[in-house]
């Protein structure tokens, strides 16, 4: 319990450190941006809605913590203002319609790479300084470094304009309308292999790595040499004893890689026109629609410490060791 | 004569040991070839990289060994200045990040106390917060991003896991012995760290400066192919940039879109190869023969070192008496 007010706290620092760098940087730039967006929509926009965006981004006379405590008041009922690209629709509108694309892309992309990388780091380790290995671990470095961007544009270079195997951009076919239906969910997996292939190519060395690592460092314990002693087979020592203890420190390193998988995503949903919420903060930087910047950067921001808060219990869960110390620090 | 090595510096002994090791040799030699394009660039390239003066997307050929851009300019030349703003880009972000570092990890690890916990709390914070996006609304903000600019936004937002593993090995190293003999002679805190805590965490300070690199050269090329960098500068992500924007996919240009991604990707398998040498070099479990025998020398010389320390000290106290 008291690990979880722990993390619970924690969660509730990070999302406010979030909500105050998205209220404070707009305002400590040189020009103000706000202004020059304005400027931009000016025959767009109704005087109530210039005097919000105004408002939003500090054109305004009011000392600096009302405008803060207002800022966050307005983020309490969810008020994001108005986004200018897709005038008037509410910011929050454009996020519900984005974010579920986005969530289950890098989610299912993710628990792949989570998977196969492990998988194929306790084959490493296993086979360590063999064949198997130096081919791993060369083959998966060299891929875990490749940009996003670049191997989702050769992916859509040769697999999608070249060989015509997969469709270049979109969730979706276009002359479909969103529904539950078989014929449509096929056509949202079809579209979304090679935008998840391009996450989970690159993300694979590092949970290879990782667990490899982990898994050597785990097989030179005691309790391993006792296990092999006392009869126990190759593939119990391996997944049972091993494999179980090594993957611990792998649930931690999530949130390193979901930082990773986060911008990566952005670019991949830049490269592939998919309408996640990637593409939607490169559509807003593009037309300086800043209000829908901001609200982009904070549900994403959200996302991430969530899913962190969530692996944090899932970790304590798998080791009770966690759940003691986390409650003493 | 005493003869002069790596071996005789007791805090440079890791480079040594690296040297010896197969990957980091090869990663070394990828690195040495990228640092000797970067230097020698106005040499090695074979034009102007902005000069448009040549026909629009000519394949590979004698002339150009790279093909054209879409606007008729020489991608080998691209790439060859590519890689050295790329590098310095990179370098110089990883500097700002390695202060940052050391003022919210290492100078707290070692302090300690609330101080510690306070800073390390931020930096916990700044770990979970994602980078790209921050930096993607950070860099929106400030028009016409100059290389400078895009330097500060990088190095200033990616710091927080260098100075989380800067500070627990700081931690570490902060109880040790001889740290708390030099406390005790009254040395300043600035000059333990400096002198008594960096030299013993030479190998994972340089493994952080060269991630930082790795990690700013990436967020480069991410804010670059997002519009958001310096779009006249030449760099591997303008590179990606322009290709992506200028239709190399559609016109079947694969020679522009191959230089810029690939540099990235064989320059960040040199890193990581010199990295994993790293670990293997100071983790003895992941070495390929678990060196029982090398420990045992390394302890029984260390002693030796402090016995020949101890009887030299008492020798010089009974001279003065």
């Amino acid at each position: 319990m008291r690990y979880f007010l722990n993390r619970l706290g924690f969660l509730l620092l990070s999302i406010w450190v979030a909500v105050t760098i998205n209220f404070f940087l707009p305002r400590m730039m040189p020009g103000n941006p706000a202004l020059l967006a304005a400027s931009r929509y000016q025959g767009t926009l109704t005087p109530g809605a210039l005097h919000a965006l105004e408002l939003q981004f500090g054109v305004t006379n009011q000392p600096i913590w009302q405008q803060y405590l207002q800022y966050l008041n307005n983020l309490l009922h969810w008020n994001l203002g108005l986004s200018l690209t897709y005038y008037p629709v509410p910011v929050s509108q454009v996020i519900a319609q984005s974010l579920p694309w986005t969530l289950g892309l890098a989610g299912t992309a993710t628990v792949i790479a989570a998977f196969l990388g492990t998988a194929l780091g306790i084959l490493a380790a296993w086979r360590r300084n063999g064949a198997t290995d130096s081919i791993l671990t060369t083959s998966t470095t060299f891929t875990g470094h490749i940009p996003h961007q670049w191997f989702g544009l050769m992916l859509l270079f040769v697999l999608g304009y070249d060989l015509h195997w997969f469709p270049v951009a979109h969730a979706y076919t276009a002359s479909m309308t969103p529904q539950w239906s078989l014929a449509f969910a096929s056509t949202v997996v079809y579209h979304a292999i090679l935008p998840a292939l391009t996450i989970v190519v690159p993300g694979l060395g590092g949970w290879l790595l990782h667990m490899r690592n982990n898994m050597i460092q785990t097989l030179g314990d005691d309790y391993i040499v006792f296990a092999q002693a006392k009869g126990v087979g190759p593939g119990g020592v391996m997944f049972q004893h091993a494999g179980r203890n090594a993957l611990l420190p792998s649930v931690t390193s999530f949130a390193m890689a979901l930082g990773f998988v986060v911008g990566g995503v952005i670019l991949v949903e830049v490269v592939f026109s998919y309408p996640g919420v990637g593409y939607q903060l490169f559509t807003a930087v593009e037309n300086e629609d800043y209000p829908l910047m901001q609200g982009l950067f904070l549900i994403i921001s959200m996302s991430v410490l969530i899913a962190n808060f969530l692996v944090d219990l899932l970790y304590a869960r798998l080791d009770p060791r966690v759940r003691r110390a986390g409650a003493q620090s | 004569m005493k003869k002069v090595s790596l071996a005789n510096i007791p805090s440079l002994r890791w480079m040594q040991r690296l040297l010896k090791n197969r990957k980091a040799r090869v990663g070394l030699v990828i690195i040495a070839v990228f640092v000797f394009i970067a230097v020698f660039a106005p040499w090695i390239a074979r034009y102007s990289p902005q000069n448009t003066n040549f026909g629009p997307l000519e394949p590979p050929n004698a002339k150009h060994w790279f093909g054209t851009t879409g606007l008729g300019q020489d991608v080998y030349s691209q790439f060859v200045w590519g890689t050295r703003a790329s590098l310095l880009i990179g370098i110089s972000a990883s500097l700002v990040s390695t202060v940052m570092a050391v003022i919210f990890g290492m100078y707290p690890g070692y302090v300690g106390g609330w101080f510690d916990r306070v800073m390390s709390t931020f930096t916990n914070i700044f770990m979970v917060i994602p980078g790209l996006p921050l930096m993607v609304v950070a860099a929106a903000y400030v028009h016409q991003t100059s290389t400078l600019v895009l330097i500060l936004i990088i190095g200033l937002t990616g710091w927080a896991g260098r100075a989380r593993v800067l500070r627990s090995q700081t931690l570490t190293l902060a109880n040790r012995d001889f740290v708390w003999a030099a406390r005790m002679s009254g040395a300043k805190d600035y000059r333990i760290l400096m002198k008594e805590i960096l030299p013993n965490m030479m190998s994972l300070f340089a493994a952080s400066l060269m991630y930082g690199m790795l990690g700013a050269i990436l967020a480069e090329a991410g804010l670059e192919f997002l519009g958001l960098g310096n779009l006249t500068a030449v760099t591997w992500g303008t590179i990606l940039y322009w290709a992506n924007n200028g239709g190399a996919v559609l016109d079947g240009a694969w020679w522009w879109l191959l230089p810029g991604g690939l540099g990235i990707a064989v320059f960040g398998t040199g890193l990581a190869l010199i990295n994993f040498a790293l670990d293997e070099v100071t983790n003895p479990r992941l070495r390929p023969t678990v060196g029982n025998a090398e420990r045992l020398m390394r302890m029984w010389t260390a002693l030796k070192g402090r016995a020949a320390m101890n009887t030299g000290q008492d020798g010089a106290g009974q001279g003065g008496v």
